[in-house]
């Protein structure tokens, strides 16, 4: 076995972590006293407008901003030349072809996708601004435009990079097992032609922005902005801006909502700290939802192609083959690290043991990626429950039956997969049990015959889903071996103040995970302590010195680094606070103190007690004459917690790449309409395993946004563009998510799994893994059986999809065939 | 004759009168959230779809994107932050929507809470489908609005305690 050796798992003291207790954050957010992005307020502002590419593709002929500068009110502007001048290209994760990527902060030569911003203009007014940017004139020389990924590899395709020769990003083989001997050892091989993984994202309501100042004195940037991983930000714009790390200066209080797509956005970034140091003014830029949607963060789209699973008779697959091709859209920020994070769930939640992948991502005329709740794990997720269930269609096994067939199990955990992850706990059968059961599922057939009493189509359909958390950032190095990232850390420190304040200060950025919350929980059980009594400073900010390289709140991760650190620091300081005490009470050593109700006592003598309001007024301010055993006691206690990786072996792609799997499995009833191909959610239930639950509340919480997130992919939302690169979805007019009315009743439970390999014995959660996506595939899939057996080769499926499956089930039905060994 | 750039518009929000001259193109939310200093009032979309800048002008609720600054002269207007009361007490909405965890970020909140309050202050007992309708203007991303539907019924019912 492997790379991380278990630590011991603590059984959970009753205390407040496992309790619901009212959140922390709730008091400003319900009051509209919540400081987000645009609420930040400075003097003599100049309001950003970028002006924007109308084409997909196209060169850039000339650019004249004198009008705009003309106008009164115009403080001035930034154009891509000026850029390439002062910022150095970003730097790119990938070898070649990918390196040779040169993305700055705006266009420079050409624009590469709809919404690609040429120039940025900086006015008194936000209306002013936007007047001044249509006054900015660009001429365009139209470039032809690649659209889909798979023809991004054609050899006649325009190329949007020039300096790659390629529109291919990275490509790589993994190879895992033994996958001819596994074709060998097959009764069947399924052989599916074609998947497809659709472009969404989150879309989280708060769009992007920032108020950015520059210090001329210093050459210090303040950047108050939503960014949800500024490690990752000051990483990509410190060698950019041609500036050291700590002159970036990154500050955030609420977020409203991040999901990932809150990552990338070091370009908007770099262009506003030239604009504050060129106007020698602060600027302030809000994104608009139409910028947000054509041109921020959009998630992967994902091709499976040449499909391949043997099969035994009875139903055990032994492992796949197949080609993907990822489209990362214009530029890779924050790829192609997509094209190895979803090898953190590479078998799904079944034992194959031979995998191969020939994985490629493509650059299209289309928005950038990034990362989206579920980030690239949700995209082959999606992949293996549909492998699992076209299968079980076309060999007529029972879905139930053949994932509890194929599932790990309970007893293997912790079970290495065949890349050598480990995942630490689950009992994936029992959850399944759980979720048909809240479905009704043993009195399906009725169901089915009741909805055919109604002319309508029923099926039910289960989507099981890993959350791989706690990255080891050693994978990057399996995609380029010269890369210096690996392992993890974040950062907290706790400290006991002068009046007896504890403070806790976070190295995280949350954006509705409740953080402030959930640390409180952890501090006052080990402090012996109440929440109320613990001040958890909101938000976060690059110089409180809880700042680590990986420090941000993204990859489902806060409930085992996050409250790792808290943790960590919490106990240094309750060690402190002993060793102070028992000097002051006279006891024979720290071991002699027990910490509760806010004081420091002896356990042979309670009546000796120390509040802690004393503790900390004696080290902070009144330290004459302590012994010097206790030089090194300030009260002031800061750790960095480290999960315990190693870096992968680059050879075989192999090693432990995620430290923590939770899991979800959804069940989905539905009922189609077979005239219309509308459908009606009719049920659907959740189970969640995340380990031990700190606030059950808040992980219940996830689960149900995690479940609307699906579902709004399933059925509604898709970045839509025509065959000239124009987005048809670019507003929450034309990309319908859900809204209230859109929600089926939902049902969720929950078991708890501790993992062996965390101090809490928790686990990340929240991304979900897309879980909805696949049960309403796999629901349509089988409410379809008897109107012409069509097969789900999308992940989205709107009403008219589903009428075309209905009217030509042999065109789905020509992807797939069967072959006996 | 020029066209008029600006007006001079009166404006009661939350008890207190504002005078202010506005430019005839400025939205009400960007009034309320830039001129009048009132920023829990939010903006999540450029097309009236998100209600994340919901207010109650004259007893209605609407989308204070949608509405122009001098539109609303003479009008009475209601924005979250008149909901708890002088010395601090939560309203049983805000009460609510905190012991049932109908927050997670807090960006959708003040909108949903002024939609959740027109549609109290018009039906004391709605029923379910009735407050999903209501909010059907109001988006959120992160809760799927199980726990605002139940905390929009708990505070009809009075029952508001965690």
């Amino acid at each position: 076995m492997t790379t991380t050796a278990p630590e011991k798992v603590e059984a959970p003291e009753k205390g407040f972590a496992g309790e619901s207790i009212p959140r922390k954050e709730d008091k400003r957010l319900v009051q509209g006293q919540g400081v987000f992005v645009d609420d930040v307020r400075r003097h003599e502002v100049g309001y950003v407008h970028f002006v924007r590419s109308p084409y997909a593709h196209a060169a850039i002929a000339n650019i004249d901003v004198s009008e705009a500068l003309a106008l009164d009110g115009v403080y001035g502007a930034l154009i891509g030349e000026e850029v390439a001048a002062l910022t150095d290209p970003f730097f790119q994760l990938s070898v070649p072809p990918g390196s040779e990527i040169k993305d700055y902060a705006l266009a420079v030569g050409k624009v590469r996708h709809l919404g690609d911003p040429v120039a940025a203009v900086a006015a008194r007014t936000r209306e002013l601004a936007r007047d001044a940017a249509e006054l900015v004139e660009v001429e365009y020389e139209a470039l032809p435009v690649v659209v889909d990924p798979e023809h991004a590899l054609d050899p006649d395709a325009a190329i949007l990079h020039d300096e790659a020769g390629s529109n291919v990003v990275w490509s790589g083989e993994f190879d895992w097992g033994d996958f001819d001997a596994a074709l060998e050892e097959a009764d069947h091989v399924v052989r599916i032609e074609r998947l497809h993984f659709d472009r969404f994202s989150s879309t989280p309501l708060e769009m992007s922005g920032a108020m950015v100042e520059y210090d001329r004195g210093t050459g210090q940037w303040t950047i108050h902005a939503n960014n949800q991983f500024p490690g990752f930000a000051i990483i990509m714009m410190g060698p950019a801006l041609r500036t050291g790390m700590d002159k970036l200066r990154f500050v955030s209080q609420d977020i409203g909502g991040g999901f990932g797509n809150k990552i990338c956005t070091h370009p908007q970034l770099v262009a506003l700290c030239l604009l504050a140091r060129k106007l020698n003014r602060p600027v302030q830029w809000t994104e608009w939802r139409t910028d947000q949607h054509t041109a921020n963060s959009h998630g992967n789209e994902r091709v499976f192609l040449d499909i391949e699973v043997p099969v035994k008779s009875d139903g055990t697959m032994l492992g796949f083959r197949c080609k993907a091709i990822d489209d990362c859209g214009a530029y890779s920020r924050y790829e192609p690290l997509g094209c190895i994070i979803w090898a953190q769930v590479t078998p799904g939640m079944y034992r194959w043991r031979n995998v191969h992948i020939d994985f490629t991502q493509v650059c299209t005329n289309k928005s950038p990626c990034g990362p989206n709740r579920g980030y690239s794990r949700m995209q082959h997720l999606w992949f293996t429950e549909r492998v699992i269930d076209i299968v079980a269609h076309e060999l007529e096994l029972e879905p139930v039956e053949v994932r509890k067939l194929n599932y790990i199990k309970s007893e293997e955990m912790p079970y290495e997969t065949p890349n050598g992850c480990v995942y630490d706990s689950g009992d994936y059968a029992r959850c399944l049990d759980i979720a048909l059961e809240l479905v009704g599922y043993s009195s399906l057939e009725e169901k089915r015959r009741n909805a055919e009493s109604r002319g309508k189509l029923l099926g039910v359909g289960i989507g099981s889903t890993l959350d791989s958390g706690t990255n080891n950032f050693g994978q990057s190095q399996l995609l380029n071996p010269d890369l210096q990232f690996s392992g993890n850390n974040e950062v907290a420190s706790v400290k006991l103040d002068i009046f007896g304040e504890v403070v806790v200060t976070l190295g995280t950025t949350p954006q509705g995970q409740s953080h402030e919350t959930v640390a409180s929980q952890i501090v006052a059980d080990i402090l012996g302590v109440t929440p109320d009594d613990v001040h958890v400073r909101a938000g976060h900010d690059s110089y409180w010195n809880t700042h680590a390289g990986f420090s941000g709140t993204y990859a489902s991760q806060f409930a085992v680094t996050g409250l790792g650190a808290v943790k960590g620091a919490t106990e240094l300081l309750a060690d402190q606070i002993r060793r102070l005490a028992a000097v002051i009470l006279g006891a024979d050593g720290p071991d002699e103190i027990e910490l509760g109700g806010g004081f420091a006592r002896r356990r042979d003598n309670p009546e000796a007690a120390l509040p802690f309001l004393a503790c900390g007024a004696i080290v902070n301010a009144n330290n004459a004459g302590l012994p010097e055993e206790l030089d090194d006691v300030t009260l002031n206690c800061r750790y960095v917690y480290k999960p315990p990786f190693q870096v992968p072996d680059k050879e075989r792609k192999f090693g432990n790449l995620t430290l923590t799997y939770a899991m979800q499995i959804h069940v989905c009833v539905l009922e189609v309409d077979p005239e219309t191909g509308v459908y009606e959610i009719v049920d659907y239930s959740a189970v969640d395993d995340c380990g031990n639950r700190i606030h059950p509340q808040i992980v219940e919480g996830q689960v149900h946004g995690a479940v609307a997130h699906g579902l709004g992919a399933a059925v509604f939302e898709t970045f839509t563009y025509d065959e000239d690169g124009t987005l048809l979805t670019s507003n929450f007019y034309d990309y319908h998510v859900p809204h209230a009315l859109d929600m089926p009743p939902l049902r969720t439970d929950a078991i708890e799994s501790p993992s062996p390999f965390t101090s809490l014995g928790t686990k990340g959660m929240g991304e979900g893994g897309g879980a909805g996506i696949h049960a309403v595939c796999a629901a349509i899939q089988d409410a379809l059986r008897s109107a012409g057996n069509a097969i789900v080769t999308d992940s989205h499926n709107p009403y008219h999809r589903v009428w075309e499956l209905l009217r030509n089930p042999e065109a789905s039905r020509a992807l797939v065939r069967v072959e006996a060994q | 004759m020029e066209p008029v750039a600006s007006m001079q518009v009166s404006v009661t929000v939350n008890g207190d009168v504002y005078g202010r001259e506005v430019e005839a193109r400025r939205l009400l939310v960007h009034f309320i959230r830039d001129d009048l200093g009132l920023t829990g009032t939010h903006i999540g979309c450029d097309t009236g779809n998100c209600g994340a800048c919901t207010v109650i002008l004259d007893g209605v609720a609407v989308k204070s994107c949608m509405l122009l600054a001098v539109q609303a002269d003479g009008a009475s207007i209601e924005t979250v932050e008149s909901l708890a009361t002088g010395d601090g007490e939560l309203h049983p909405l805000q009460q609510a929507f905190s012991a049932h965890h109908a927050l997670q970020c807090g960006y959708c909140t003040p909108g949903m809470l002024m939609s959740a309050k027109h549609l109290l202050d018009h039906n004391a007992e709605p029923t379910e489908n009735e407050i999903r309708r209501a909010i059907q203007g109001n988006i959120c991303r992160c809760t799927g609005y199980v726990n605002i539907v139940e905390a929009i019924a708990a505070a009809a019912k009075g029952e508001v305690s965690a």
